[in-house]
């Protein structure tokens, strides 16, 4: 369980401000603590975290940004006509 | 296949050397791994597919013409990914020329502070809407609605997984320049994404702009 204390010590704003730092490990462990502190008895600020988190597994999958069909064929093609011609 | 995960190897530098000596039709090869980064990056400042491909395009064969200039100190991937960027804010530039020269969002506020919307719960990713079409594309449609700044960080981090400092060296901001707008790229991805209360993606709706929950 949360530490009363701890949770009063860092407010929703500030939290919200790290998040991403906080995603990203750019935060000392200090700021860490008290972050994690704060989210276990915040559902506001869990719920962010846990959507933030969602959305990057998400964009990380691979699938946001395709190449489009034949890109890589008409690369070739415009790779061999420009040497060609040189 | 990210920028990251490829490690400058010997095989690598050799092509180079390689198509600088003038075997230039090897060229293909060694860009092969980097195809969907460069057009990334191209996507990312330009936000439509089309653009991007013929960016990204253009920018693979500026980079086969000054492959002279690249120097061995640098990571081969991040001097494409810099081309194809330059590529793009020229397109953009021409597109703007005569129209609306002072549209640069450049000076917009970038420390602005901003409030994700409070909606319920998101803790779990339904296994099932993985896998559905309707989530890739109100994925490519969030990011499409960034403004350029923010969808390049993004982009960068995000999706092509560059580290802070690539990312910084690739678009020519400072470290904390990207950490600024990634939080917001990421709040503002999270608020079109996350289930509204129907269930529904909420992708599309222009309402997740300065809404303060508490």
């Amino acid at each position: 369980m949360p530490d009363d204390h701890s949770i009063l010590e860092i407010d929703c704003e500030h939290v919200i401000l790290q998040i991403s730092n906080y995603i990203d490990g750019e935060i000392d462990a200090n700021l860490r603590a008290r972050m994690e502190a704060h989210v276990r008895g915040c559902k506001h600020c869990s719920a962010i975290l846990d959507g933030t988190n969602n959305t990057l597994r998400l964009l990380a999958d691979g699938k946001t940004l395709e190449l489009p069909p034949g890109f890589s064929e008409r690369l070739r093609l415009r790779l061999a006509a420009h040497i060609n011609h040189k | 296949m990210s920028v990251t995960a490829t490690i400058p190897n010997s095989r690598e530098t050799d092509l180079i050397a390689r198509i600088k000596a003038g075997d230039r039709a090897l060229f293909y090869e060694l860009i092969q791994p980097y195809q969907r980064s460069v057009y990334a990056a191209a996507f990312s400042v330009l936000g439509n597919p089309t653009d991007a491909e013929d960016a990204a395009q253009e920018a693979f064969l500026k980079a086969l013409t000054h492959i002279g200039q690249f120097r061995a100190e640098a990571k081969f991937s991040t001097w494409l990914v810099q081309i194809a960027l330059n590529e793009a804010r020229l397109r953009i530039r021409k597109e703007r020329k005569g129209l609306y020269s002072s549209m640069d969002e450049g000076a917009q506020d970038d420390e602005g502070e901003y409030f994700p919307i409070d909606y319920a719960d998101w803790r779990e990713i339904p296994s099932e809407a993985l896998q559905r079409k309707e989530l890739k594309e109100a994925l490519q449609r969030a990011v499409q609605s960034l403004k350029p700044k923010y969808r390049e960080v993004l982009v960068l981090r995000d999706i092509e997984h560059l580290n802070i400092a690539e990312t910084a060296e690739a678009l020519g901001i400072t470290e904390a320049a990207v950490k600024t707008r990634l939080l917001r790229a990421r709040l503002m991805m999270r608020d079109a994404l996350a289930p509204g209360f129907d269930g529904s993606w909420s992708v599309g709706t222009p309402t997740y702009k300065k809404i303060r929950p508490f």
